[in-house]
């Protein structure tokens, strides 16, 4: 992350400005992946003229970095013009899809309108276990079909490789394919429960041994970030104090105008339908709770010998019961780079620290 | 300035950016290689008045001589080294025509 990004983000801390925020257009989805922590039921989303009236809240409340995302959000017949009055509203547009819909009408609207980013979900290089994730089979073969389109347009793709057990084994595999259809790679170790509270898609989560070999492969330069990553620690005295940009400078809105500090922070603090965003933003008493936690408020990570390094979630921590208490994944995560047991990892410690 | 001046310019942003004022700073993204700018007060006022249409001159003279203690001459002569360096980056066009503003 180049400084002036880091000092952009530090100053967003400081005015108290959503300089980020990750709009999901719609829950539906054309695939079933295994993993997915969303339900797929059309609960009443946002309708075009609502999408335009947040975009313009959001410009207006300093918004710049937008992610655009689902479900699937090319499912929606004004998706198009959703991204055209985002641009034209001078948003740093990312869009997060799993591209089957994209052909070459497609690809060339999302250049011609200066999206930033495509961000594409690859689960493995192997057709089989791709397709056997998504469960549409067909779909490895026209998300790889639609990367080398989006590539050929010359946009900037990003393939997001989500490590579960069923392809802890693939991740250099998908590696080679995004080197080869000229785009980034970034991996992600972490499976995340399901919105409604249901923690059964933890089971996915890959096994403590090979999350240790993730993350100290260096070949992958460390994994990807978080929807929400912490602010840099150097700077600005307000991103020291600050534990993650989650209600800080970051938030989410879901299809149905509900607003939370991360995507996956699912502390609800208004909905854009009977506020505006603006007003949930400085005046919600949820975000304002996330925003006075300081990191010597965490009652166990704050003694924690990983407190400097770890990459701590509080979203994942409330949903553990206690925003500030430890994210059990962020544990496993600095104790499989460091081998080191943390302050919230009782478990490790007893059965010693690992090779 | 304006009418006397030689070879006028007209400056214009680029569609591939992304741009947005946080505190007094523009910050501007280039969407084809993510570089960030953070421009400054009178950079900005400038940066939002190039539309194409307006000659740099003008611009000068209405956004930063009517409201800062500078000579006509050095505003534009900074003005048209900021237009060129961010020109350089490919964020903002100059050209010695004006083109229709854009919506």
């Amino acid at each position: 992350m180049s400084s002036l990004v880091e000092e952009m983000n530090a100053k967003a801390i400081a005015l108290g400005v959503p300089i980020a925020a990750h709009l999901d257009l719609t829950y539906r989805c054309n695939e079933r992946c295994v993993h997915c922590y969303l339900d797929h039921d059309d609960r009443g989303e946002m309708n075009h003229g609502e999408i335009r009236r947040l975009l313009e809240q959001m410009a207006d409340a300093g918004v710049f970095m937008l992610a655009l995302s689902g479900g699937e959000p090319l499912l929606r017949e004004d998706f198009f013009p959703i991204v055209r009055r985002a641009r034209q509203l001078q948003f740093n547009v990312k869009v997060k899809t799993n591209a089957t819909l994209i052909e070459k009408r497609e690809a060339a609207a999302l250049c011609e309108l200066g999206v930033a980013n495509v961000q594409v979900s690859v689960y493995s290089h192997r057709a089989e276990v791709h397709d056997a994730i998504t469960r549409v089979p067909g779909s490895f073969r026209r998300t790889i079909d639609a990367i080398r389109r989006l590539a050929a347009q010359g946009l900037k793709v990003t393939i997001a490789d989500v490590l579960m057990r069923q392809n802890r084994l693939d991740y250099p595999g998908v590696q080679a394919l995004a080197r080869e259809l000229g785009a980034s790679f970034a991996i992600d170790p972490t499976i995340t429960p399901h919105l409604n509270g249901d923690r059964s898609l933890l089971e996915l989560n890959i096994a403590r041994a090979d999350l240790q070999a993730v993350m100290r492969d260096e070949t992958i330069g460390g994994v990807a970030p978080q929807s929400c990553p912490p602010p840099s620690r150097a700077g600005a005295a307000e991103a020291v104090e600050v534990p993650c940009s989650a209600g800080h400078s970051f938030c989410y809105v879901s299809p149905t105008g509900d607003v939370y500090p991360c995507v996956q922070f699912p502390l609800l603090s208004g909905n854009v339908r009977s506020q505006s965003f603006l007003d949930i933003w400085r005046n919600s008493p949820e975000l304002k709770e996330v925003r006075s936690i300081r990191e010597r408020d965490l009652r166990v990570c704050s003694r924690c010998v990983h407190a400097s390094g770890c990459s701590r979630c509080p979203g994942l921590a409330f949903m553990e019961g206690d925003m500030r208490g430890p994210s059990s994944a962020d544990c496993e995560k600095s104790y499989a780079r460091t081998g080191i047991a943390g302050a919230g990892m009782p478990d490790a410690a007893n059965s010693g620290t690992a090779a | 300035m304006g009418s006397g001046r030689v070879s006028e310019k007209f400056i214009s942003r680029s569609d591939k950016v992304a741009a947005r004022m946080l505190g007094d700073e523009m910050m501007v993204m280039s969407v084809v290689d993510s570089t960030l700018f953070s421009l400054n007060e009178t950079a900005s006022l400038i940066w939002n008045a190039a539309d194409g249409a307006t000659p740099l001159s003008e611009i000068v003279e209405r956004e930063i001589v009517a409201k800062f203690d500078v000579s006509a001459a050095d505003a534009y002569r900074d003005a048209l080294a900021l237009a060129e360096e961010l020109a350089r980056h490919g964020i903002l066009r100059i050209a010695d025509r004006p083109r229709a503003a854009k919506r």
